[in-house]
């Protein structure tokens, strides 16, 4: 039986069923699993029902191309360490958008060959290759400032938005130019402006804002992916670009929210500038000076509590302290005491870059809760312990309208009866902005490396000699 | 002859309503699952391999447009592997208590 289109088609449309089922999996961890194998074979029908088409005829660089590809990718993905997933996510996200820089150049230059050529077509292979070459060089400066290659702050100039506002201009100008025209240098030019484009809109945001990049970027592939699919005729490629696209956007905005603050307020920065009042709470604060308190203070209070929430920040990633709370926990809760962990949404380098740490410390996810489930259990908490995390807890948020911080939703940690707080120095969270809670009353900071401060709580705890 | 319905037209209602799906989509999953999700999309917006396939698979093409292809067949299946098996293994850390 000859394989149609018309069964391509088909097939395609199953293979879309399974890519939505496979999203919707992610509603629960208990079926994320199977989701993920739904999408799977999904995207093993895809490409079976490609392959199978007419269109394609010859397999030797198929073959290669796909081999290299698996162990490339399977490696990678087994070699990955939890803490790097950022790192890989915008790897990953700039070889979509490369493909789909490649696949619009090479899709004109066979239409080209083929006297194909239309304006409708040249303006969706615009489409693809502009975003794609934006996500291209957009993710590898994410991917530059997470490995820490690039410095992580905001890289700010005079005219910074003009310039780019101009490439942009640019940009269109030369899709315009080229959907009438077809030209070949046009096209060139057209994907090397929006290379440049991507590096110059992703360098001025800092690393505090990665969360938002990430999922901006995501987002960004799944448009390059549909817009692919204007230009190839071809639904499956748009209902999946449409899919991913959406959901980045979901997750840009969600971040977005978690720090009350604009995705234009993000782009064109704002973090980590001087908040001008000098008589701001936070500077009045500091001259109150800060406690400081050793292990055995904390593990005092913790042992005889009857609750105890930790917060984990970035800190916790860079630290590798997960395994280490995760003994703490079984070991608190030897003695009786409830553990639980709270997660705001920003905190860390990617949405949800904290539940996959403590997922791989085998701390069991029903323990791990949200901001606004977890905010109204504080006050009758004994002991809130803040792991490497810093702006997610601070009061400043709600009580210093100086503060550009002000606005942002936080973990109420400062409600709990006891605050302690691992810190490596007194140096400010990413916002640049004083803790406000680091001078309260019931607070206390243990110096030190996290992992190290965990440790010693543990083996002080097991030591049992109190 | 009845008026035939522009392709691009019917694309873009491809596109709009399954805008919609994902919007609805999205919006139930579960944040402690936003990492995953980002992978798993990650994963699927590998989905340009088939568009990779169609570059590279046309043998009356020249070898530039066929290296071009290949290129793109590379990039896309890293993606496609490397997205679907590290969001597996994110996935299989998710327990509950014992």
């Amino acid at each position: 039986m000859d394989f149609t289109v018309n069964h391509q088609a088909l097939a395609y449309l199953v293979s879309a069923i399974l890519f939505i089922f496979g999203l919707k999996g992610l509603t629960h961890p208990a079926t994320a699993r199977r989701g993920n194998f739904y999408a799977m074979l999904g995207m093993l029908i895809a490409i079976v029902a490609t392959l199978l088409g007419r269109d394609v005829q010859s397999y030797g660089f198929i073959v290669a191309g796909i081999a290299g590809g698996a162990v490339i990718g399977v490696i990678v993905a087994l070699r990955i360490q939890m803490t790097a997933m950022p790192q890989l996510v915008a790897a990953l996200h700039s070889f979509v958008g490369l493909a789909a820089v490649l696949v619009g150049i090479g899709t004109f230059l066979h239409k080209q060959d083929a006297g194909l050529l239309n304006a409708v077509l040249m303006g969706e292979i615009s489409a693809g290759v502009v975003i794609g070459a934006i996500t291209f060089t957009g993710s590898i400066i994410a991917f530059g400032k997470l490995q820490g290659l690039l410095s992580g702050a905001p890289v700010k100039f005079m005219g910074q938005h003009l310039l780019n506002a101009l490439i942009a201009l640019a940009v269109v100008g030369l899709a315009v130019h080229f959907a009438m025209t077809g030209s070949l240098l046009s096209l060139v030019l057209m994907t090397l402006l929006a290379f440049t484009l991507g590096v110059t809109l992703i360098i001025p945001i800092g690393g505090a804002d990665m969360p938002v990049i990430i999922s901006m970027l995501n987002s960004y592939s799944g448009w390059a992916a549909a817009a692919t699919g204007f230009t190839l005729h071809n639904d499956l490629l748009i209902i999946v670009g449409a899919l991913v696209g959406c959901s980045g956007a979901i997750l840009s905005f969600i971040m977005c929210k978690a720090m009350n603050r604009s995705i234009l307020n993000v782009i064109f920065g704002g973090f980590g500038s001087s908040s001008g009042a000098g008589e701001s709470a936070g500077a009045q604060a500091a001259e109150k000076g800060v406690k400081s308190a050793v292990v055995e203070d904390a593990v005092y209070w913790m042992e005889d509590a009857g609750k105890v929430i930790i917060v984990p920040g970035y800190g916790m990633a860079v630290a590798q302290a997960q395994h280490s709370l995760k003994e703490l926990m079984e070991l608190l809760e030897a003695r009786g005491v409830e553990v639980k962990f709270a997660i705001h949404p920003v905190a860390g380098r990617m949405p949800g870059h904290m539940n996959v740490l403590l997922a791989e410390a085998d701390i069991p996810y029903d323990r791990v809760l949200e901001m606004d489930e977890i905010n109204p259990e504080f006050p009758g908490t004994d002991v809130v312990l803040v792991v490497g995390a810093n702006d997610v807890v601070n009061p400043a948020a709600k009580e210093d309208k100086t503060s550009p911080i002000y606005g942002m939703p936080i973990l109420d940690a400062g409600r709990a009866r006891q605050v302690y707080f691992l810190k490596r120095s007194m140096r400010p969270g990413y916002s640049g902005v004083d803790n406000l809670l680091f001078y309260q009353d019931n607070t206390s900071l243990v110096f030190g490396d996290a992992k190290e401060t965990i440790d010693g709580m543990n083996s002080a705890l097991k030591g049992g000699g109190h | 002859m009845p008026e035939a319905l522009d392709p691009s037209i019917a694309a873009l209602y491809v596109f709009v309503l399954s805008c919609f799906i994902g919007y609805w989509v999205v919006w139930g999953v579960t944040p402690s699952l936003h990492t995953p999700l980002v992978a798993l999309t990650n994963a699927i917006s590998g989905i340009v391999l088939i568009g990779a396939l169609l570059v590279a698979g046309d043998p009356e093409s020249g070898i530039l447009i066929q290296f071009i292809g290949f290129i793109a067949v590379l990039l896309a299946s890293i993606n496609v592997f490397g997205g679907f098996l590290v969001t597996h293994r994110m996935l299989s850390m998710f327990k509950k208590k014992k």
